[in-house]
């Protein structure tokens, strides 16, 4: 069955993701808009999934949990996994990688811990949009090890890309899906780069406002609704 | 050097003007990875980079630089725009690269 799909939005708890994106609103107005399938990613944190799982069970929308994870090169990379245990021990195995930096609010912006009923209960100190100590050769492994799927986003992107940071696919890669903010380029950039070929590719909003938070236009084929089919369906690159 | 007296050198396109012409430039700084620029970059500073997202803007802040310039052509996008127009940042832009540029900053400053 088709699905459509936003996997790439960011909460109150990215210190760029505006204080209105709380869960609530954002599975609200995917609810809205009629989206199947949504995944909250933060910037290098799962800590506002376990809310997000509980709103998409009440509002009947499937979601995917896990967060857009900042290698050691700055590359960022959507690790998304089908049940929310696994998001939150990737997350917790993340947090040990953190460089040691805290979040400046005033320059960054807050970093919003809530809860389902828009609670705040906690704030993250560490900058978010930091670098972690991981590399971008350990991802497909770890994500691999706690049951997710990696995504190199917005690829085509000039700042904080696989293809901006590193200049090329690295010959070890064994990544099978990735994300474009613009589809457009899709011919151009898997010209220079023939690996993205054998890839499955994703469209996603990475809204940090709930307004931009996409419409159902882009769609997956899955065997059912259910986060497990999406994430399949992510992995298989012949659909 | 100030901010105004590189401004109107002109050696570099002004991209925004953060209204800081007094600012004393200390010396040229270069870097891409936003991780060491933050820890690194010290007050004063010109930072010469091809990173130009929002994040880039916030890190000059933190780090208080003096201005940021843009070299290899690279832009600033929309939302790094009205970061550096909300927080008063001067950024400048050019088609140089980032040694050649701080290069030329360098030998003026002397």
């Amino acid at each position: 069955m088709k699905l459509s799909y936003d996997l790439h939005i960011h909460s109150c708890l990215s210190p760029c993701g505006d204080n209105d994106m709380l869960p609530s609103n954002i599975v609200g107005m995917a609810a809205l808009k009629g989206l199947d399938v949504i995944a909250v990613t933060d910037h290098c944190s799962c800590l506002n999934c376990p809310a997000v799982a509980k709103l998409a069970e009440a509002y009947g929308i499937t979601a995917l949990f896990g967060m857009e994870l900042t290698t050691e090169e700055e590359v960022h990379i959507l690790c998304l996994f089908d049940r929310l245990e696994k998001a939150m021990d990737f997350g917790s195995y993340v947090r040990t990688q953190y460089l040691d930096i805290q979040n400046v609010p005033e320059i960054f912006g807050e970093q919003l811990i809530v809860d389902e009923d828009d609670n705040i209960i906690g704030k993250e100190d560490t900058l978010l949009i930091n670098a972690t100590q991981i590399g971008f050769e350990f991802v497909h492994g770890l994500t691999e090890e706690y049951g997710g799927i990696m995504i190199p986003a917005h690829v085509e992107k000039k700042a904080n890309s696989l293809l901006a940071n590193l200049g090329a696919v690295p010959e070890e890669s064994r990544f099978t899906c990735f994300e474009m903010k613009h589809i457009g380029y899709r011919d151009e950039i898997c010209e220079k780069h023939p690996y993205f070929r054998n890839c499955k590719m994703i469209t996603n909003s990475d809204s940090h406002y709930l307004e931009y938070i996409n419409e159902p236009v882009n769609f997956i084929e899955a065997d059912e609704k259910s986060a497990q089919a999406v994430l399949k369906a992510l992995k298989n690159i012949n659909n | 050097m100030k901010i105004s007296e590189l401004t109107a050198k002109n050696l570099f396109a002004t991209v925004n003007d953060g209204g800081n012409g007094d600012t004393e430039i200390t010396k040229p700084f270069a870097c891409d990875l936003l991780s060491f620029a933050m820890s690194k970059a010290s007050s004063g500073c010109a930072w010469f980079t091809v990173m130009g997202n929002v994040n880039t803007i916030a890190v000059s802040v933190l780090a208080d630089c003096a201005c940021i310039v843009l070299c290899e052509g690279a832009e600033l996008d929309e939302v790094a725009t009205q970061k550096a127009q909300q927080q008063n940042v001067t950024v400048y832009r050019t088609d140089m690269p980032v040694f050649d540029a701080a290069l030329m900053l360098y030998k003026e400053m002397q």
